[in-house]
This record gives C-alpha cells, structure tokens and sequence, in this order.
C-alpha cells in the first residue's frame, strides 16, 4: 500500500478514453490502487486513444499515444484475455479483491462479459459498480452512441456557445469528456464514502448527458419562470454577460494576429478604474458611469474600447487593468499559459512522468494542493500488460511459472 | 435527509466560486449552511430575476445555486458576526469559501484558527488563481479565466476575424467546483481512517488549464497549438464540419459515416422516406456497403473509397435539409450512428429520454403560486437515493 488520501482503496479499473480514464485519473493521484484491465488480443485498441495522436518525437504506435498517457498515468496496466474461462475466473478473483469496478464501455458490454452488477455482487457483497456512458443504460437513448461532442451537444451546453447569426461556436474540446470524467470520479468516491459507513455496495449508472445537463441551471429557470428561452433571436451572445449584467464585456482584438483581450468590467467602481486607465474623451463622458446605460448601449460601448484596444500589447494590458482593479486577461495560447505563465509551473500543474517507451514527458496535473495527503503524479501510463507480474503475483497471489503458464495461454 | 452524504455537516461561507461546490455537496445529502452577510449576499442580485423584478429573494442565479441550503446572516467584521461563524465552524465536517487569500484570516476566521480548535475539520479554499498567486486578490471573472486557462481559445469559428468565444453557463466556477468536491471527498475518506482533516486549496485558474483536452496535451507532448473551428474541435490542422443545420433551423452535431454498415442504412432511410431518385450519389452510396470500415489511408489511396465517404457526408446533408434536427438525431441514432441534437438548455428538460428518467426536479414557489423544474441531479445513487430539493434560502428565513 502506497501513501495519499486513497493508498487504502483498490479499483478494477476497465475506463478508457478520457470520459473515464479521467475519473481513475484522479483517484491513482490521490494514491488509489488502480489497476487497468485491457484486451492483448486487441493490443488494448478499444482505448482508441492508445495509439492516436499528437505523438511525441513523431514516434507511432500503441504505445505512444500521449493522450492515453496523459490520461492514464499512475495507473498499473495488466492484460487479461475475457474470451477465456481463465480469464473470467481471474477477473471474478480480482474483483473479490478490489473496492469498486469502473467503466465507460458502450451500454451492456460488462453484463454480456457475464460481469453485470448481479455478478458482480455475487463475488462480492459490498462492491460498488460505477459505470458511466453517453445516456444511462436506461430510458429510450439507452442504446445511443456518445462521445463528448454528442454529450455537450445534446445537454444544452454547445448551444450556450456562440454568437449573435451565427452557428453554435461550442467547444473546441471535449468539455463533457473531462466533467464527465470529474462527476464519474465524484461518483465513485461518494459512493466508497457512503459504502465506508454503512458496508453498502451500489450501481451507480452515470449519464454524461445528465451531468452536462446541470452546468446550465439559470438558463432552465430563465426559461421556466419568466418563459424566457436561451434560444431566442439575437440569443446566445455568449461573449458578453447576462447573469450578473456587467457592461463593458467581451473579447477584443489587440495588437498582432489573432490577439485578444477578454475584459469584465463588473460595476460602476470597476468603470472609474477602467476609465483612468484609458484615458480618453469618450471614457471621461459622465453617461458610461452608469451601468444601466452601458449595458442598454453595449454595441456602442464596444466599438469605442475595440478601437482603444486595437494595435496595443494584450498582456500589457491586462496587467495595466489588473492592476487598476478591473478584471482583464489575455486569451493565451497553449505555449502561453503552460511556458509562458510561470505561475502554473510554479503550482505544479505540468509532472514530468517518465514513459516506459516515450521517455520523460509533461502531463496534465491537478489544480488542487493538500495539506496533508497531496497528490503526486511520477508514473507515466502502463504499457500493454507492463504491470501483470506485479499484480498477478502480489494482487492474485500466482507463482511466477503461473504467470507464464497464462501468458503462454494466451490469457494475459 | 439522504444521499451518500447525510450526516456530513458543511458550512459555505457565500461566494461566486464557491456557489457551486456547496450546491454539489447539498446535492449528495449534506446539510450545507451559508454564511452571508446580514444585509444578504451580493449573489442575491445576480440576475435574472423571477418575473424581471430586481428582488434578494428572486435571484434566479441565487435559487440555482442555493436550492437545498439553509443560511446564517453573520456580518465576519463584528465581534457578533464571528462568534456566529466560530460556532459554525466548530460544528462542520467542511468548511467551504472563496474569500480570496488571508481575508479570512484577517478577520481571526481562517483555517489555521478553526483547525486548531478542530484538527478533523476539512477547509476548501478555491481561489481564482491558488493560495500563493497575487492575481488571486485582484477581481476576474468567469470570462477572464476561461480566456487565460485555455478554453476561449479553442473555442469560436473558422474565420478567425470573428473573435473566440467564451462557452456560456459559468464553467470556469464549475469545473472548480468540480475538483473542490473531488478532493475534499478523498479527505473525507482519508479521514476515515486518520481522524484528522486538512487544508485543500482549489485553483480555478489552474482547473480550466487541465480541463481543456488536446490543447494542453498536444503541447505537452509534440509542441503543437490548436486553432478554432465552427463547431468542433480545435485542432492543429483543419478537419471537416460535424454540425449540420436541419431544415427546421436547429443543429445536429454528428461524425460522418465510416462503416459499411452505415451506408447502407442511409441509403435504407432514403428510400424509406421516397427520395432515393433525388439523391444524385445514390449509387456511390450503395457502394459503401462492400466496405468493412474506411481509413483515412484508404481514401488517400483510392479514388473510390474518397467518393464513397463524400457521398456518405453528401447524404447525411441532404437528410438534414428534409428532417427536423429532432428527427436526424433520432434517425441516425436509431440506424446505429453517433448523432447529438445541439438542444437550447431548456429543451433539454422537455426531451422524451431525460423526462423518462425523471431527470427534472420540481420544486415548489408558493411566490409564484406553482412549481419549477429546476435541473436534476447529475449523478443518482441507488442506496441512497436523494430527497426532495428545498428552495434557496429568503433573507427572511435565515437563522
């Protein structure tokens, strides 16, 4: 057992892509056994971020996925074939052994595997089962494909992204894939907290599209009480800001290609500030003092601050109106706020795992620090059934010859 | 109560980024108690408002938000106002703020005071930047987080005249919120064993940063910047549309067909519909049905399988222009293809799968003389299945 808030918990880990292996993500951090169950036969390929790009070093293959690794690391990788009956009773042994059993396939998948939540049960009592796809296994989409697109388009939250005329902007990412993930891991932690007082196992049957669903509470009630709905013309024009009012708000071009400023100006005291910094007539004018009227004449409001943004130094800029007390920042590019911003080294946002085929290579860390148990990432993903003798041996207690008895079967 | 937390005592000292942590918590059966000033918390006039009438009590943001919470009025900067606090404090499992850095502490309240008086207390701090950085004392804003911590940038459209634009809904607080609620969970559970609580300081800067895919990872791994596209995803390269505008004015976000399979059920559903005389490629896409699955390779290499895939995408367009967005969502997904209706938030509440799973949650305002379908919960637990939401706190009602 390792050290961390979790070294005393043990997960039969089957997610994949980011929407689960996110979630197990957060628990091997947090110092959980995690251990990850791939197919050899498939060489762990129903994880299509095994093999999928950016690579580092131009390298390809299963191996060098660095999404996949970005996803995975902390975690111990061991293979084991379901197709045979051995690897079925190796399964059932370690589920015996472990707290929860998580996944993301495809609805129904572990229960056709013959490991649904009865069995699952059946090998142990007090086993919580979180499993976690595009709609819940149950209701009319139960059977639907997903994947973070579909869930954020389908939960409202694409649609809250765009602009007046134009089509929805959405999100350039999968939002839906990570915060699912985030909600899958909050499901499987409440669940152990709950199952850790009252010796109660569950199923928890996550629905992304639920999740995302309750990332846009005050548009539903918008809707619902004043009959107001988020579509409607000249709806969503998400770059400004309705909830609370503010007035100047939006993003303006600066100097250079494709620069940009993201400014809130939040209440009156914040447009004194804003207006000394200016320094222009037009900022001076008594009438901008009032939000009432910046806010009736936004159009108005942003051509004058696009031309008095237009030409200079975004991060000048945003330090100039930071320091002023007014909420300003530059739109930063990748290189500019994981390089360029020391801040986020300094916070240890960016471990350096070493790869066992990529070598040593910076991930995505978390945006939280502990007093007491605090995080560590220092392991990169497992490579294809990189961990079976360790756990085979000390997880499963089987000899070494055993283990080669299976790998020679094919089972591992 | 019930839910996973019954029985977890948290009190939320109120604020905009800690609004969301204290709704999850209250959410997962914890009594949740906020700490506002006597004269109400400035939330309380975040709009909208329940019939457009600026009113502390008809905040719609404040009902989101604060649905399931109670409420102490307790001014921090009196003697009063901090015994108040103090004997909340003494009280809680958590303790959740977004203060800023040390304006607790200030005021004699901060955490290493109520640690020492309580070493099993969990105190969250989520602050916009972290604990140590300056930039945390200065005002940002859902908008300036989300524009320095990654997402603005790859989100907006193909022409990069237009700015990038910032997702609606509040996500930077959220996806704080998120991992404030992760990690004072894993507290929780450490606690189980050790008996003692500790600090955890939430960065939203920071969350936003981890939370935005490729972007970061890209970098990290192969230097590479993504650039936005309408619509789907930021990518170092350009790749083709996946929103289709139906003829009904809505969207359908949607991957093209790649299966064999697939293109013979969209020539299936052209003919089913009449209209397999006035889809032109009806032949190439007949031809699909011969492949197993088609590479981007394939195409590269052969005429046949490029035209095959165009007219595959030719005739999910042309569906799209004869079919409501409702009905190519349903269709293709019926037919085994990945498709998402890109639904207004409040269209989600009303669809036949959320409203089959009971998802909404009415809540009754006795105010407005009716009930309201507030959001349902995001994730439901079988064990321990929640109970009914309670409306956010009136200033008359708090303790």
């Amino acid at each position: 057992m390792g050290t961390g808030a979790l070294a005393h918990i043990r997960i039969c880990d089957f997610t994949g892509q980011l929407a689960g292996a996110g979630a197990t993500k957060f628990l091997a951090a947090m110092g959980a056994e995690v251990i990850r169950i791939e197919d050899p036969v498939t060489q762990g390929r129903w994880d299509i971020l095994r093999g999928a790009p950016p690579f580092k070093d131009k390298r390809r293959g299963s191996e060098f996925g660095s999404g996949f690794n970005n996803h995975n690391v902390n975690k111990l990788g061991i293979t084991l074939n379901l197709r045979t009956d051995k690897g079925k009773e190796l399964l059932a042994e370690l589920v015996r052994r472990s707290d929860a059993v998580t996944e993301n396939f495809a609805p129904g998948v572990l229960e056709r595997w013959g490991f649904g939540y009865s069995h699952l049960k059946e090998l142990k009592e007090d086993i919580l089962y979180v499993s976690n796809c595009g709609f819940g296994q149950v209701g009319p989409y139960g059977t639907f494909k997903s994947w973070g697109p579909i869930a954020q388009a389908v939960c409202g939250i694409t649609f809250t992204s765009g602009l007046p005329d134009l089509p929805p902007a959405g999100w350039g990412y999968s939002y839906m894939d990570h915060t699912g993930g985030y909600y899958m891991a909050i499901a499987i932690l409440a669940g152990l907290f709950w199952r850790a007082r009252t010796g109660e196992g569950q199923w928890i049957d996550m629905s992304c599209t639920e999740a995302g669903a309750a990332l846009c509470g005050p548009a539903l009630l918008d809707a619902e009480v004043n009959g107001r709905p988020l579509r409607r013309p000249g709806s969503p024009n998400s770059n400004r800001n309705a909830w609370p009012a503010m007035a100047p708000h939006g993003i303006y071009a600066t100097d250079g290609e494709d620069n940009w400023l993201a400014l809130s100006v939040q209440d009156d005291a914040q447009w004194q500030a804003f207006a000394t910094v200016v320094a222009e007539p037009w900022a001076a004018e008594e009438r901008w003092r009032h939000r009432d009227v910046r806010l009736d004449h936004q159009d108005e409001l942003d051509e004058l601050v696009t031309a008095w943004t237009a030409g200079r130094d975004r991060f000048a800029l945003a330090e100039q109106l930071r320091a002023a007390g007014v909420a300003a920042a530059p739109v930063q590019r990748p290189g500019e706020r994981i390089d360029g911003d020391p801040a986020t080294a300094a916070f240890g946002l960016w471990p350096t795992v070493d790869h066992a085929a990529m070598g040593e290579i910076r991930v995505d860390g978390l945006p939280v620090h502990f007093s007491e148990t605090d995080w560590a990432i220092t392991e990169g993903g497992p490579l294809l059934g990189m961990h079976n003798d360790d756990v085979y041996h000390r997880v499963l207690g089987l000899s070494p010859s055993e283990i080669d008895g299976l790998r020679a079967e094919g089972v591992i | 109560m019930a839910g996973p937390l019954q029985g977890i005592t948290v009190v939320e000292v109120a604020g905009e980024l800690s609004a969301y942590t204290g709704k999850l918590l209250a959410d997962l059966g914890a009594t949740v108690t906020l700490i506002e000033p006597t004269a109400g918390s400035p939330l309380r006039w975040y709009e909208p408002f329940a019939g457009d009438q600026p009113d502390p009590d008809r905040s719609l943001w404040w009902w989101h938000y604060q649905a399931g919470k109670a409420s102490v009025a307790a001014d921090l900067d009196t003697a009063d106002g901090a015994a108040k606090a103090r004997a909340l404090f003494a009280g809680a499992d958590v303790v959740v703020e977004s203060a800023g850095p040390g304006v607790l502490d200030a005021l004699g309240l901060g955490a290493a005071a109520a640690r020492a008086a309580r070493p099993e207390l969990i105190w969250v701090s989520i602050t916009s930047h972290g604990a140590q950085d300056p930039r945390s004392a200065q005002p940002s804003t859902d908008l300036t987080l989300l524009a320095e911590g990654g997402p603005v940038w790859s989100c907006g459209y193909d022409d990069h005249t237009i700015p990038p634009v910032r997702g609606g809904g509040g996500q930077a607080g959220h996806t704080a919120g998120h991992y404030a609620t992760m990690s004072l969970l894993a507290a929780l559970l450490s606690r189980q064993l050790t008996g003692r609580g500790q600090v955890i300081d939430v960065n939203a800067y920071a969350a936003a940063n981890v939370t935005t895919e490729m972007a970061s990872y890209g970098y990290l791994a192969a230097r590479s910047t993504v650039q936005r596209q309408t619509g789907r995803h930021a990518s170092p390269r350009p790749t083709q549309p996946t929103q289709v505008i139906c003829a009904d004015g809505a969207y359908v976000n949607t991957g093209p067909p790649r299966h064999g399979k697939d293109f013979g059920e969209l020539a299936g559903w052209l003919e089913q519909l009449g209209l397999e005389d006035e889809f032109d490629e009806m032949g190439v896409l007949r031809l699909g049905l011969e492949l197993e699955h088609i590479s981007m390779a394939q195409m590269e290499e052969h005429d046949l399988v490029g035209e095959i895939f165009a007219a595959g995408r030719a005739a999910m367009f042309f569906l799209a222009e004869r079919l409501t967005a409702y009905e190519l969502f349903l269709g293709l997904q019926q037919r085994g293809m990945p498709a998402g209706i890109i639904y207004s938030p409040e269209e989600v509440a009303a669809d036949p799968h959320f409203e089959a799973r009971h998802w909404a949650r009415s809540v009754e305002h006795p105010e407005l003389g009716r009930t309201v379908r507030y959001t349902g919960l995001p994730v439901t637990f079988p064990a321990t299945p929640a109970g009914p939401l309670r409306p956010a706190p009136k200033l008359a009602e708090r303790a």
